[in-house]
């Protein structure tokens, strides 16, 4: 178990107060607090060796070029990617489903399919549906059931929870040998669900496709193998594990890397370049033009250290512990309703509605108590509308937050429902 | 009650009653000015729709869901514009909406606030284009 009193003192924000009251920090899937240690290594960075990386011999770029490649190395090395050469960086998640869906979708034509999920955020819908207006591929989304979690055939035999295994999941009956891609979410960010990513993607290789995980909000939060997953590509941000803002990743098989097309052209992205023509740069350079965000790769490095001193798995046992008690403690108050399905199915994340008030609403009453959560729809319109909603709270965990948050949060809300009733009966 | 409770205040009174029981709520035959629009910052969507009568509004209303403060928004802003002139509308400035729901949603949640009045001025500028070409 992790001590996450201990861990807290690492995190300067969270001293904070707001209105007057403790800050409890519970929008963690929108993007996570930054320990010391990440703050003063981007400091540091700019304090001592801040120059352009992969260009100029003098001292402080031999520097920052160092640190530059060897970010990619430490994050290739934190997923079980072969080597740095697996690893380009990005702005975020978002840009590196764009990459994705940018240069896979040059080998699509009419009549090919896509596969996603009904649970997928904006950014893993909107590029591939742009990708199927250039070239006449058709979206499919695999449907998901009244707990939240996708609707998976498995062979009745072994249909048990436990010993599963990848060959027995059924094809599902969408993908078939039209679907060339599938691309799918690991975790949920507004259900929290904990997608079979293992066995999809394993049913994905027998219609022969390629998979994109959008691991954003897996990554952080547990141990995530991309060989053990054989997933061809997988995309997260450094911001949303205690990194910076700006710095994302795409992982991909290096073969499939190689014969891809970059999707931003310019400095540092090619070895050769006449007037007419250039040639591409090596792996991962090819797909990073531009100065990019050294800054940025070095507090992702520090973020990367610091997850794994604490070990990953013991922040998703933590999570798991806080998630159980929310659920828990939530299920107490009248008129609140929980999505999503039972808590050791789902990452650290609880999303809500009490009945008659909308989610922002109850946002801004937790604001005032000093709790931030997330309300809305998460970038995830489809989704809310297929559960016939405008939206919902929702509460979402690190490894710094505390049992006793929890209680504030199950607390506030009760006196948030209590409230809403008493001025709804005054104005009736 | 304490009268510093930030939420007492959000959600005061005025706005709850307004969210619960909304005025000039529903649709208008042959409307002049219809237009729909949305918050994506919380999934809120109106529907504004004015008669008009020699560049005045005759009669406004509104259709939608979402929040309390953009619902109570659309509300109060209902009862507010009718009688004035399409030209005033379109003036209208953020300062004006909240000192027609006298609270401040602070710099998010000012979207919701602001929802209804854009896009009722939106409307007004499409009816008049409108205008303008079935003139030519």
């Amino acid at each position: 178990m992790i001590n996450a009193k201990k861990i807290r003192e690492d995190f300067p924000i969270l001293k904070r107060k707001v209105y007057g009251k403790p800050l409890v920090y519970l929008d963690n899937a929108a993007t996570t607090q930054k320990p010391v240690q990440v703050i003063q290594a981007m400091n540091y960075y700019y304090e001592n060796y801040n120059s352009n990386v992969h260009r100029a011999v003098h001292k402080l770029s031999q520097e920052a070029t160092v640190e530059y490649d060897e970010a990619h190395e430490k994050v290739a090395k934190f997923i079980a990617a072969t080597g740095m050469e697996e690893v380009i960086f990005t702005k975020n998640t978002t840009e590196s489903l764009n990459l994705a869906a940018n240069s896979l979708s040059q080998q699509l034509k009419k009549g090919d399919e896509i596969v996603l999920t009904q649970m997928e955020h904006h950014s893993n819908i909107v590029p591939w549906q742009q990708a199927a207006k250039r070239t006449g591929a058709k979206l499919r989304f695999l449907e998901i059931d009244g707990n939240g979690e996708l609707k998976l055939q498995h062979n009745s035999a072994t249909s048990g929870m436990c010993n599963r295994t990848s060959s027995d999941l059924q094809l599902p009956q969408l993908m078939s040998k039209k679907t060339k891609i599938v691309a799918f979410t690991h975790v949920s960010n507004v259900l929290g669900t904990i997608n079979p990513a293992k066995e999809i993607i394993a049913a994905a290789k027998e219609a022969g496709a390629i998979t994109v995980l959008d691991a954003a909000q897996s990554v952080p939060h547990m141990p995530v193998d991309v060989k053990k997953l054989d997933c061809d590509f997988m995309a997260f941000s450094a911001h949303k594990m205690l990194g910076p803002t700006g710095i994302g990743v795409l992982y991909g098989k290096q073969e499939l890397l190689e014969k891809m097309e970059p999707l931003l052209y310019g400095g540092d992205m090619i070895s050769e370049v006449s007037f007419q023509d250039a040639k591409w740069n090596e792996l991962p350079w090819k797909f990073e033009a531009g100065t990019p965000n050294v800054a940025g790769a070095v507090g992702l490095t520090a973020a990367v250290d610091y997850l794994e001193g604490i070990g990953v798995e013991n922040i998703h046992e933590h999570e798991k512990m806080l998630t159980k008690m929310a659920m828990e403690k939530l299920r107490q108050i009248d008129e609140l309703t929980i999505y999503g399905p039972e808590a050791a199915r789902r990452g650290g994340l609880v999303s809500f509605n009490i009945n008659g008030i909308h989610p922002h609403d109850v946002s801004a009453m937790l604001d005032a108590e000093g709790i931030a959560v997330r309300g809305g729809h998460h970038c995830a319109m489809p989704l809310a509308k297929l559960l016939g909603i405008t939206g919902t709270a929702r509460a979402s965990f690190y490894l710094y937050n505390t049992q006793e948050e929890i209680e504030k949060l199950a607390e506030a809300l009760e006196t948030a429902a209590a409230k809403m009733k008493k001025m709804a009966a005054r104005t009736a | 009650m304490d009268k510093t409770d930030p939420v007492e205040e959000l959600y005061r009174e005025e706005i709850m009653d307004h969210y619960q029981n909304p005025r000039n709520f529903g649709k208008i035959r042959d409307a002049d000015v219809s237009y729909q629009d949305y918050n994506p910052v919380c999934g809120d969507e109106i529907t504004m729709q004015l008669k008009m009568e020699n560049g005045t509004v005759k009669e406004a209303m509104f259709t939608g869901k979402g929040c309390a403060i953009s619902q109570a928004a659309a509300s109060m802003l209902t009862e507010e514009i009718g009688g004035k002139s399409a030209k005033g509308i379109v003036a209208m400035k953020q300062d004006e909406m909240l000192k027609i729901i006298r609270i401040n949603p602070g710099p998010v949640r000012i979207k919701c606030a602001m929802l209804a009045l854009r896009a009722v001025q939106k409307g007004i500028v499409q009816y008049e284009a409108n205008r303008v070409r079935e003139a030519k």
